[in-house]
C-alpha cells in the first residue's frame, strides 16, 4: 500500500441555503479545493461522493454522474464517479474509498466529496428520510425516531454513570463556542446550559439544543499519492490511519447500548494502523449529532473511560486548550450537519488545524489529528488519523 | 410501508414470532434467517416468544415520528424479553411510570396509520407487568 496526502480543501458555508441548489453546493466546494491543491481537472482520476438521501431530500439519484457533470468532468474527462452511503458517515466512507483507491495504486489523484441538500423539504419529511438509518421494519415502524433512539442511549448513560443532563449541555455550549470563530459555521452564536435545559423537549432527556440541526452543505478534498504530494503543496497533509468497522443497525441488539462498538473497532483499528495511541492525538472532530454522542465518542476512541465523558466535558478538557480539543470547528451542533458533508467537513478541519490555519480555532503545535464519523445510531464508524509528518 | 410489506411480516408483529437456533440455542427477535453466532452452520426455527420482559433504557419522544403525531408524547423503549433478545416498542402508561428495570408485559395494539384512509398498523405494545 502506498502512504497518501491532501493537499486541497474546500467547503461551502453550512446552514440553510435558500439561494443555493444541490448542485451549487458541490460545484462550489469541489471547485476550491481544486483551486486549493492546484491540481488540473485532467489530472483527476476519481471522484468519490458521500450523500446520504438525494432521493428523499431533492428526489435525486445518479449523484456522482451528476455531480461529474456540473463539476466540468463528464462531457470531455468522463472522469468515473461513485457515490457512498452509510447514512450519516456517507462523507467519511467516501474519503476512505478515495485514500484507498490512491493507496492502492490504482489511481494517483482523487477527489472526495460529500454534499446534502436536506431544507428543500418540510422538517416532517426530512426527519423521516433521517429515520431510514434506523432499521425501518423494527424501530422506524415502532414510533422511533433518531433524537428517541440517543436518548435512550442517553438515559441508559445517566443510569449508568451519573452523567447529568447539564454534562450534556456542556458540550453543546463548548461546541456553540467555537462555532463562533469558524466563518463557514450554522450558528456562530454562544450559548449557556440555560439555553440547552431551557429548549424543547424532544426526545427525553434531549432537549432542541441537545440536537444537530437540519443543513445544506457540501465539502471536498483532495487526495493524492504521498509521493508527489510536495509538487502541488509545501503542506501535505498525511493520512496515517482509515479505518471503518459496523455494528448491528438497531440500537437493542448491542450488547452494551451505552458504547457504540463500531466507533470503538474504528478506533483501535485506526490507533494499530498509525502505530499510535490516543496520547498522540492533538485533537478530534467527532460525531456529536447529539450531545451524548459526543460523551460516548471520546469514551469509545480511548479519550475518556467509560461513564467519564460527561464529567470531563463539563470539566472544559475537551474544550480548545484542555486536554484533548473536541470539535474544534463547532462539531455537528454548530457547525451544522448537512449529513452527506460532515465526513468530509470533520477532514477540512482537521487540515486547518495541521495546516496551521484555522485563525482563533487554531490548536498551538497541531500535529495529529482525527476524524470520527458515524452513520445511524452507530452502525456504521469511519476513523480517520491524519499527520503533519509522513 | 405497503401492503405486501407490512403483510409479510404479520405474524412476527402480531404474535411475536422469533427465530431460533436449535445448533447455538440463541434467540433471535426481531427474526433472523442467518445466526451470527453459527453462521452457515446455524439452524433455524420459528419461535413463538412469552412477551413478557425488562425496560433496557427508554425515552419520551415529545418530536413524533411521521404517522405518530397523535400519539406524542409516547414512551419508547428498548425491552430485553427474558428469552434473551431485545427490541424496541411502545410502553402504554404514563410517562412518570416509566423506569429502567421495570417488567412489562406485551399487547395487542395500533401501532399507527398512515392517513384516513390509508394503511393502518397494528402490532405490539407492551404495558407494565
Amino acid at each position: 500500500m502506498r502512504d497518501v496526502a491532501i493537499i486541497g480543501i474546500g467547503c461551502t458555508k453550512f446552514g440553510e441555503l435558500w439561494d443555493h441548489s444541490f448542485r451549487d453546493l458541490f460545484v462550489e466546494a469541489g471547485v476550491s479545493a481544486i483551486e486549493d491543491s492546484g491540481i488540473q481537472g485532467e489530472e483527476i482520476d476519481s471522484l468519490y461522493v458521500g450523500n446520504m438521501s438525494g432521493g428523499r431530500f431533492v428526489e435525486q439519484e445518479h449523484i456522482g454522474s451528476l455531480i461529474a457533470d456540473y463539476a466540468g468532468l463528464a462531457s470531455t474527462l468522463n472522469v468515473p464517479a461513485t457515490r457512498v452511503e452509510a447514512a450519516c458517515a456517507s462523507g467519511g466512507l467516501a474519503l476512505r474509498q478515495a485514500i484507498l483507491s490512491v493507496a492502492s495504486g490504482y489511481d494517483n489523484v482523487v477527489v472526495a466529496a460529500g454534499a446534502e441538500k436536506m431544507t428543500d423539504v418540510g422538517m416532517n419529511t426530512a426527519t423521516d428520510a433521517l429515520a431510514a438509518a434506523a432499521d425501518r421494519e423494527w424501530e422506524g415502524i415502532m414510533g422511533a425516531t433518531f433524537p428517541g433512539l440517543y436518548a435512550m442511549i442517553a438515559r441508559l448513560h445517566m443510569h449508568k454513570h451519573g452523567t447529568t443532563s447539564e454534562q450534556l449541555a456542556a458540550a453543546s455550549v463548548k461546541n456553540h463556542h467555537n462555532g463562533t470563530m469558524n466563518p463557514i459555521a450554522q450558528f456562530r452564536n454562544e450559548i449557556t446550559i440555560d439555553t440547552v435545559l431551557n429548549s424543547n423537549m424532544v426526545a427525553d432527556p434531549l432537549h432542541m439544543f441537545d440536537c444537530s440541526p437540519i443543513s445544506d452543505g457540501a465539502s471536498a478534498v483532495v487526495v493524492v499519492a504521498a509521493d508527489i504530494a510536495k509538487k502541488y503543496t509545501d503542506t501535505p497533509v498525511y493520512v496515517k490511519a482509515a479505518t471503518q468497522a459496523s455494528a448491528p443497525i438497531s440500537l437493542h441488539d448491542r450488547a452494551d447500548i451505552t458504547t457504540l462498538d463500531s466507533s470503538v473497532v474504528a478506533g483501535q483499528r485506526a490507533y494499530k494502523m498509525a502505530g499510535m495511541t490516543p496520547d498522540d492525538i492533538d485533537m478530534v472532530e467527532v460525531h456529536d449529532c447529539f450531545t451524548i454522542a459526543e460523551i460516548c465518542a471520546i469514551e469509545d476512541l480511548g479519550f475518556f473511560k467509560k461513564g467519564d465523558g460527561g464529567r470531563a466535558t463539563e470539566a472544559g478538557e475537551t474544550a480548545i486548550g484542555g486536554r484533548i480539543p473536541v470539535n474544534t470547528s463547532g462539531g455537528l451542533k454548530a457547525c451544522g450537519h448537512p449529513v452527506g458533508a460532515t465526513g468530509i467537513k470533520q477532514a477540512v478541519e482537521i487540515t486547518e488545524q495541521l495546516r496551521g490555519n484555522a485563525g482563533k480555532r487554531q490548536i498551538d503545535g497541531a500535529e495529529v489529528g482525527m476524524t470520527h464519523n458515524v452513520g445511524g445510531s452507530g452502525g456504521t464508524a469511519v476513523v480517520h488519523i491524519l499527520s503533519r509528518n509522513r | 410501508m405497503t401492503v405486501a410489506r407490512f403483510w409479510r411480516n404479520i405474524p412476527n408483529r402480531y404474535n411475536l414470532i422469533g427465530t431460533h437456533c436449535t445448533t447455538c440455542g440463541e434467540h433471535y427477535f426481531p427474526p433472523r434467517q442467518m445466526c451470527p453466532i453459527c453462521r452457515r452452520d446455524g439452524k433455524i426455527e420459528p419461535h413463538k416468544f412469552e412477551g413478557k420482559g425488562e425496560v433496557i433504557t427508554y425515552t419520551v419522544i415529545h418530536t413524533a415520528a411521521k404517522g405518530y403525531e397523535m400519539q406524542a408524547p409516547y414512551n419508547l423503549a428498548v425491552i430485553k424479553l427474558d428469552e434473551g433478545p431485545s427490541l424496541t416498542g411502545q410502553v402504554v402508561c404514563g410517562q412518570e411510570e416509566m423506569e429502567i428495570g421495570m417488567r412489562v408485559r406485551s399487547v395487542f395494539r395500533k401501532l399507527g396509520e398512515e392517513s384516513e384512509k390509508g394503511m393502518i398498523y397494528y402490532g405490539t405494545k407492551f404495558v407494565p407487568e
